[in-house]
């Protein structure tokens, strides 16, 4: 080959190496742009008036002098719009009966617009205070009212007379439906003085993260979930990662020297006295006993591979069969169960990698350590294992990312959907939220979801920074071990 | 440890590892040196294959004893017996007797640590830790229970000392060893055997991946610790099998051809193999 196509090829594959880097941080930013932008909404975001009434009234947060200057002022905002209303109502229910008849096909589209006023600005004036806290106020968020009003302003329809199209969206406004009564100036107030009337002011609200979750998390409030999943992970980090790493020194030092079978021959005095006539039935057997440990190690070799290929929602179900109701860890789902479990699940990787890394402490290592007199396990303990650590770390940041964001096996094991935040000896028996479970039931079980996008989009946001989080403290460790030990 | 310090045919440590802190201050500074290594009839196997064989010889206490032979020939694996460093190869088995001052390395109840504390070995590459100088020289004396600081640095600066390295380091003694040099970190092995107070030092080509600077550093090394220690060393340079040994010995084939003082065999050789060999017409 020509030196100059060799050059051609050369640099022509580090470019498709580059390039294929480059794509990848391309989709990683293109994925985790948008979840992060996002997620920053349900932190930074304009609150409403409405929303700092709600931390007045629930949390004795923020100055009632001020706020009660503010809800004056809102109050005079909103008294056109609920002075229309009132005088349509009074109108249709209360007016002669002539008027009563001509206004009594207005009753419906009043009703839904009540609705809708009552959604943007909560109770009406004179309505009594709904049991529900969410219903006890207006929009809280600024973008979330822009859409309400929206929704006043105009009708959506759908025109699906074309059957071979999708549905063309029609918005009608839905002043039509209020010509000549006293609520058709109200469109055009509300159009004009909608930020009188809710005054929104950038805020951060850390309420999201530290609070407990009102009303299935209308207001945020993941504290309990961000607890639950740092439990958990940690959990399954300190039960997988001994029993991991313990299991890997296994593989690597004595699943392949024959240890066991070594051991109980040794207890059998071998005959020493001339080369040949070594005492072949002794021989005879020990052999047996070496192929039948070997074949007990790759079958535990197998095992391990194959636990690593099963299913997470099984081991789900293992957790919820054998922890739970066979052995009785915890008398329900406990994150002390969903830790074993998830445990179970990454201790694969752990086993893995960590054999790995021992396998390539040098050998000249060993042999210095043996030389100076330190039995197997001390030059284990002393020598190899600090020498792997870099690598076994490696392993374990990996798995802990998985741990944090597994569903699957606790949801028969750990989760539950709402709870308060734990101790870590309530960890032990009680069941907790944690961010992976309560995004999917979000997503699945939520009665408005369209009301929390941006808390499921702050919980993914939490949960992707914990996980980076873990793993830059971990990785900055392993820097760290690994600088020492390079010298 | 301390249990099988006590068992019966456990090899006796030397007093100051017994004893802490206070006697440890006075660890003797000359070896006794006079440990004597005899091999009667020893075998040496591989699975079925016998790499040694049939060996008999007695190696002289206090002297530096050079094992020569092409490659293959199981002078290594001879030397690394004597420290039953062998024991980490699963296959590996001997018959026949191999003795350190009289006592069978290879009894069944014999303890290996203290074998191994007596007998050093310093390995063809340089093998330190990825540790610390000082916690490299301590690791051995660490093994042995010494814990006092004062104590151990005591045994750290006159393990170096020893080394002729203790000039070059004794101000990056926390420094990580691998940063550096290849002579710097045979010699800094040296030290580590020492630290324990070994009678044999064994060595495996210690100069074959040194640069010939090194290589003379650790040659004088040998030079001067020669005496004091039973110093055995294979090597693949007659030249410096030579220079460094009092007493040679020259294998073939997994048996000994011919051991003798090291002028004599040099020169005046009595067998033909060996004249073969030294004079380069194979190996």
């Amino acid at each position: 080959m020509r030196l100059s196509t060799r050059k051609l090829l050369d640099r022509s594959f580090t470019g498709v190496g580059l390039f294929s880097i480059l794509l990848m941080g391309l989709a990683l930013l293109f994925i985790l742009g948008p979840i992060f932008s996002k997620g920053v909404g349900a932190l930074v975001f304009r609150q409403t008036v409405e929303h700092r009434r709600f931390l007045l009234d629930k949390l004795q947060r923020g100055s009632p002098k001020n706020l009660a200057d503010e809800v004056r002022q809102v109050q005079e905002a909103r008294q056109p719009v609920y002075a229309d209303i009132a005088a349509l109502d009074d109108k249709i229910t209360s007016g002669p009966r002539a008027e009563r008849r001509q206004y009594r096909q207005y009753q419906e589209p009043l009703n839904e617009l009540k609705k809708l006023v009552r959604e943007l600005l909560g109770p009406l004036p004179g309505e009594s205070v709904p049991l529900i806290t969410t219903e006890q106020y207006g929009q809280t968020r600024w973008d979330r009212a822009e859409k309400k009003a929206q929704q006043i302003l105009f009708i959506e329809e759908y025109d699906y007379s074309d059957p071979t199209k999708m549905g063309v969206r029609i918005l009608k406004p839905r002043v039509e439906q209020f010509r000549g009564t006293p609520v058709e100036p109200l469109f055009d107030y509300l159009n004009q003085h909608l930020e009188e009337m809710l005054r929104p002011r950038w805020t951060f609200y850390a309420g999201f993260l530290f609070d407990m979750p009102f009303d299935s998390y209308m207001l945020g409030g993941i504290w309990p979930s961000i607890l639950g999943t740092f439990y958990l992970t940690l959990g399954a980090m300190l039960l997988a990662a001994p029993l991991g790493i313990v299991a890997a020194v296994y593989f690597v030092e004595y699943g392949d020297e024959n240890f066991l079978s070594s051991q109980l021959f040794s207890l059998i005095p071998r005959g020493k006295s001339t080369p040949e006539s070594s005492d072949s039935l002794r021989d005879r057997a020990f052999k047996i006993a070496v192929q039948a440990e070997r074949n007990m190690v790759s079958m535990l070799r197998i095992c391990v591979s194959t636990l690593a290929g099963v299913p997470s929602i099984v081991f789900g179900l293992f957790g919820l069969a054998f922890l739970i109701q066979t052995i009785h860890l915890s008398e329900t789902k406990s994150v002390l169960a969903g830790s074993a479990t998830l445990a179970l699940l990454i201790l694969p990787t752990i086993i893995r990698a960590s054999e790995e890394a021992i396998r390539s402490v040098p050998h000249s290592y060993r042999e210095a350590a043996v030389g100076l007199g330190a039995g197997k396990w001390r030059t284990i303990w002393t020598v190899i294992l600090p020498a792997a650590l870099p690598g076994i770390l490696t392993g374990t940041i990996i798995s802990m990312g998985r741990a944090a964001g597994e569903t699957a096996p606790i949801i028969f094991t750990a989760a539950v959907s709402l709870g308060t935040p734990l101790s870590p000896l309530q960890a032990l028996s009680q069941p907790t939220p944690a961010l992976p479970w309560s995004i999917y039931v979000l997503s699945t079980e939520h009665a408005a979801l369209d009301q929390i996008r941006h808390v499921q989009y702050g919980m993914v946001f939490v949960l992707i920074l914990l996980v980076l989080g873990l793993n830059f403290t971990a990785i900055l460790l392993r820097a760290r071990i690994a600088r020492k030990l390079r010298g | 440890m301390q249990a099988t310090l006590e068992q019966p045919i456990a090899m006796q440590a030397p007093v100051s590892y017994r004893v802490d802190a206070s006697s440890a201050a006075s660890v003797r500074s000359e070896s006794t040196g006079k440990a004597v290594i005899a091999a009667e009839n020893f075998f040496i196997y591989y699975g079925t294959h016998a790499a040694v064989r049939e060996v008999t010889i007695q190696i002289p206490p206090g002297k530096v004893t050079a094992i020569i032979g092409p490659s293959g020939c199981g002078k290594s694996t001879f030397l690394r017996a004597i420290n039953r460093m062998n024991d980490l190869i699963p296959s590996c088995h001997t018959a026949g007797l191999l003795s350190l001052d009289g006592v069978d390395i290879y009894a069944p109840r014999l303890d290996v640590v203290s074998l191994r504390q007596r007998v050093g070995m310093v390995f063809q590459k340089p093998n330190p830790f990825p540790k610390s100088i000082f916690d490299n020289i301590a690791y051995g004396p660490r093994l042995f229970g010494v814990r006092n600081r004062r104590v151990l640095q005591e045994i750290v600066e006159k393990s170096l000392r020893r080394a002729a390295l203790w000039d070059e380091v004794k101000d990056r003694l926390d420094a990580n060893a691998l940063g550096f040099s290849g002579g710097q970190q045979q010699r800094l092995c040296i030290a580590r055997a020492l630290a324990v107070n070994p009678e044999v030092l064994l060595m495996d080509e210690p100069a074959s991946a040194l640069d010939p600077r090194s290589t003379a550093r650790i040659e004088d090394l040998i030079g001067e610790l020669r005496g004091a220690y039973t110093i055995v060393i294979v090597t693949h340079n007659m030249q410096q099998a030579a220079r460094v040994s009092d007493h040679t010995a020259f294998f073939y084939e997994g048996e000994l051809v011919e051991f003798g003082a090291t002028r004599k065999l040099f020169t005046k050789p009595e067998k033909k193999a060996t004249e073969d060999y030294i004079t380069g017409r194979f190996g």
